[in-house]
């Protein structure tokens, strides 16, 4: 090995650093570290004078190694590697170790932390010593985007990298495209009508011809990684020929079998042949066989004689496609808090007890009542209550606020008055109007007298049939009943209940809420752990439409920079096997969390996939020869540092 | 099968009725409660709600006793020794400085405490440990046309969850089905009856308890069965007073669930305690 020159910089991080450690005496003590040429501290490394410094010693003294304490690796480390790179060094002879997370920021006294701070350094000193020149590889990057989930973020994701000239397949699991918007009435702050804005987004994804639609379609597999994932989507058995088909509608109007429609949150009835909305794209049925006549009993076949195009097709099977896709974006929204799991709330015992979204449909047009709002019995009601958070901000349910929640309940609130002319009641915690015009609309719809009551809707009772709404009214400092005919529960926003198997299936990670988890919360929010999947929308966390909106175009340009760059960069931070030790156990195939390690049949020993492997260890640590390593994690560069730490 | 058993104060007064009828349940089912020899008030409401934390040092006082005694088991009858025990058992498990406080408060009394014994409502004994079919093997006499609602009061689930749902408990309703009575839906079946408030804020409590009479009432109860022996009291013999109150005319018996089992059992009245309600029995004895 050549003489190995070792440069260490400690940074004060303006007061960060400084403040509780003492740079210029870490400095010295590096300074005295075997190998270790020079050793400096210096206002702020990470800015260009810092790096100047690194760059000259470089040069002048001839280093082959460079240390620098600062902050987590997470935030500066490929800034320090360009500098080493630019000064004609390796970029893996460099090592950061963290004196300001792991130091300055939770250590109390001066000297404590000072010391920590040593032997922070020492370590890495002792761990670089060892690094091995390393070299990133790129690969190829495949052109088409699959999108996950065809609702708002996932539509507008779409029609943005088509509208670059790339490919885009849309997988939406329900019949039709649209997702949770397309059973909105209206939206706010600006009450147009949901369906009026969001329809000619849906038209315009089923007409660009960039853009592939599955629906009824679901994702059962992903394999590969960034650039080259090979995703196998089931195409659910429609059991329409969808070529054939011309969407006129006389099979669904002569079916004699009725179900709960679950576009109208159960309210109305559908029948087993169906287009779950007017405005579905594509406008197509589907035969929903389990509450099919012929499909259980063998028997009826009126769908398949009155079709003029001889479009049903009851020997339909479902089909499985593997395609290839350079990026993923997942968009799979959000569902609502069962409201059965509270019983006070009321829902499932009481009659005129129903969710947010069932309100919508009841307001809407094309709903089960022709957009009229009326009770069980027909009746119109003469008092509403809409009650904010049930379920959110509680602590025995969903500790997170809904987001667009109070939004939502004051569109309630305005749309209710304006169906009924009666009296509404709005039960809130808090009033939250935190976007562009929202605030503007709460004082609207105040002005059109609707009782705000500042308290949360505790618990709805039914008293010789009459409903009674109990809250503590916090600004009255009185407990009140307040008797209404309907309650309108506007639930808690929740993950959908198949989030995990989804997170299992791209390598998504979930927040302790249960939705899908970003790469950073502030600064890489469409980003995910693993590379090349992106989250948009409400699976991310609850959104109201314009969020998801931008997280959908966002989501688009994350996928677009990818593709556009044409190459995938690979880091050489991963497994490799010395084949010589192998003894081809086969252990770390089974243990590896994302498939990248192979078998040699004929070699006999395990191979690594390069451009899937994470370089997460777990091979390694579970190797029982140990041949199989983590480059820049080798055993000798690990025991070096905890070596280190624990001298000091 | 022997259990260790802790009364609470109530059991030896307002409730004994409550206390008869549960022992003679369980020796009819073959189970005996031995009582905790020099047990103490549990730390109920006079206590907990001024020194929350020392509270469950009287609790951990008749853990340890039925600890040493050689008992793993303590059943409860009273809801509120029931709550007050299993806090102090949950805390003493995965609380290290409420652990710290309880063990200190034992060492005073030359007492230790290991964890070792686990605390059981009778409810939970006889659905879940018991058995329905052993339940259901016993009654002898099932009640016909007889319709109960059931009510648990608030604190066999709270303050924390344990055998049963807080908000919809079914455990009683699973009881009391198995004596042939019909059970019907009770919405109020959890609800704070206002428990020892009675005393001190009376108008407030009565319109509480007007509310689950009401309901049981509308639904054309014959029996309320409870489990508490503060739901008891309040729930029978204010009925009159809310009566007066509201201008009500409510005269529904309230019986333990204990009572009801050993009706539909056969048991002897005497043993039972029937007679002991200020709304009397009436048709559900005389079946």
């Amino acid at each position: 090995m050549p003489d190995v020159r070792i440069g260490v910089y400690v940074c004060h991080c303006g007061s960060n650093i400084a403040d509780k450690v003492d740079c210029a005496g870490v400095a010295e003590f590096a300074g005295g570290l075997p190998k270790v040429t020079i050793a400096r501290d210096y206002q702020y490394m990470c800015a260009d004078p810092g790096q100047d410094l690194i760059r000259k010693d470089i040069k002048d003294h001839k280093l082959n190694r460079v240390v620098v304490a600062s902050c987590s690796p997470r935030m500066h480390e490929p800034t320090f590697r360009k500098t080493l790179e630019s000064a004609g060094l390796n970029a893996y002879f460099f090592e950061m170790a963290n004196i300001r997370e792991h130091v300055s920021w939770v250590t109390e006294g001066r000297e404590q932390a000072t010391e920590k701070a040593k032997a922070l350094v020492a370590a890495a000193v002792a761990r670089v010593f060892y690094h091995e020149p390393l070299y990133e590889r790129f690969a190829d990057m495949n052109k088409r985007t699959l999108v996950v989930g065809g609702g708002i973020a996932g539509i507008e994701a779409a029609l943005k990298i088509a509208a670059s000239g790339n490919q885009v397949v849309i997988v939406e699991k329900e019949p039709s495209i649209g997702g949770n918007m397309a059973k909105l009435d209206k939206t706010f702050p600006t009450l147009d009508c949901s369906a009026c804005i969001l329809t000619p987004k849906m038209v315009a994804a089923a007409q660009d011809e960039n853009i592939t639609l599955y629906t009824y379609a679901e994702v059962e597999k992903v394999e590969g990684y960034v650039g080259n994932f090979q995703v196998t989507i089931r195409k659910k058995a429609r059991s329409v020929d969808m070529d054939k088909c011309t969407g006129c509608g006389i099979c669904y109007n002569k079916c004699p079998a009725k179900v709960p429609n679950e576009f109208d949150e159960g309210l109305g009835m559908r029948k087993a042949i169906y287009v779950p909305f007017p405005q579905a794209v594509p406008n197509k049925p589907v035969i929903d066989r389990q509450n099919c006549t012929y499909f259980q009993k063998g028997k009826c076949g009126v769908c398949s004689k009155v079709c003029p195009t001889g479009a049903v097709d009851y020997a339909q099977e479902d089909q499985l496609v593997t395609e290839d896709f350079g990026a993923i974006i997942v968009s799979t929204g959000f569902e609502t808090l069962d409201p059965t799991l509270g019983p006070q709330w009321g829902y499932g015992r009481y009659d005129n007890v129903i969710t947010a979204l069932q309100f919508e449909r009841l307001v809407n047009a094309s709903g089960p009542t022709q957009g009229k709002v009326v009770l069980k019995d027909g009746t119109v009601p003469k008092r509403v209550a809409v009650l904010h958070c049930v379920g959110s901000r509680d602590l025995n349910f969903r500790e997170y606020c809904s987001r667009f929640c109070c939004m939502s309940s004051l569109k309630l609130a305005h749309l209710a008055k304006e169906k009924t002319g009666g009296e509404v009641y709005s039960f809130y915690i808090d009033m939250r109007a935190f976007g562009k015009g929202y605030e503007e609309f709460y004082n609207r719809v105040m002005e059109e007298g609707i009782h705000f009551i500042r308290g949360k809707g505790t618990e709805v009772i039914q008293r010789a049939g009459e409903l009674f709404v109990r809250t503590e009214d916090t600004l009255l400092g009185k407990y009140r009943e307040v008797p209404v005919d309907l309650v309108v529960l506007n639930v808690a926003t929740v993950p959908r209940a198949d989030a995990e198997k989804v997170a299992q299936t791209f390598g998504i990670q979930r927040s302790p809420d249960g939705f899908f988890l970003e790469a950073h919360v502030k600064l890489e929010p469409l980003k995910t752990a693993t590379d090349g999947v992106f989250i948009a929308g409400g699976c991310q966390g609850p959104k109201d439409i314009p969020d998801s909106v931008s997280q959908g175009a966002g989501a688009a340009a994350e996928a677009l920079s990818l593709i556009e760059a044409g190459k995938v960069k690979i880091s050489p931070v991963v497994a490799s096997v010395d084949e010589a030790r192998c003894g081809g156990c086969k252990a770390c195939l089974a243990l590896c969390p994302y498939g990248a390690v192979d078998f040699d049949d004929e070699k006999k020993v395990a191979v690594v996939n390069e451009a899937v492997c994470k370089g997460c260890g777990t091979c390694a640590a579970s190797c029982a020869s140990g041949a199989m390593g983590v480059r820049h994690f080798t055993d000798e560069q690990i025991l070096a540092q905890i070596g280190e730490v624990l001298a000091v | 099968m022997n259990y260790a058993y802790m009364p609470g104060c109530s059991s030896h007064s307002s409730s004994r009725d409550y206390e008869m009828s549960a022992l003679a349940v369980l020796k009819a089912l073959g189970v005996q409660l031995e009582e905790i020899k020099d047990w103490n008030c549990c730390g109920s409401t006079p206590v907990s709600s001024v020194a929350p934390v020392t509270s469950m040092a009287l609790s951990a006082r008749n853990l340890a006793l039925a600890e040493e005694a050689g008992y793993r088991e303590v059943v409860v009858t009273c809801s509120s020794c029931y709550s007050m025990l299993k806090r102090a058992e949950t805390y003493y498990r995965n609380d290290p400085a409420a652990r710290e406080m309880m063990a200190g408060a034992l060492k005073t009394m030359g007492r230790q405490f290991e964890g070792m014994v686990t605390v059981k409502h009778i409810l939970e004994l006889m659905v879940y440990h018991l058995g329905p079919e052993r339940l259901a093997a016993a009654v002898t006499k099932p009640l016909k046309d007889v319709k109960i609602v059931p009510y648990y009061g608030c604190l066999l689930g709270r303050p924390q969850k344990a055998f049963d749902d807080p908000e919809t408990p079914t455990s009683m309703d699973e009881a009391l089905r198995i004596t042939g009575a019909e059970v019907l839906r009770f919405d109020r079946k959890s609800k704070c009856c206002g428990g020892s408030v009675m005393l001190t804020k009376q108008k407030a409590v009565l319109r509480l308890v007007e509310e689950i009479l009401w309901e049981a009432a509308d639904r054309g109860a014959d029996v309320i069965a409870v489990a508490c022996p503060l739901c008891q009291l309040n729930l029978d013999a204010y009925q009159t007073r809310v009566n007066a109150e509201f201008g009500t005319s409510y005269r529904i018996p309230v019986l333990y669930f204990t009572q009801v089992l050993g009706i539909a059992m056969g048991l002897d009245k005497k043993h039972l305690a029937l007679g002991k309600t200020f709304v009397p029995a009436g048709r559900v004895v005389n079946i």
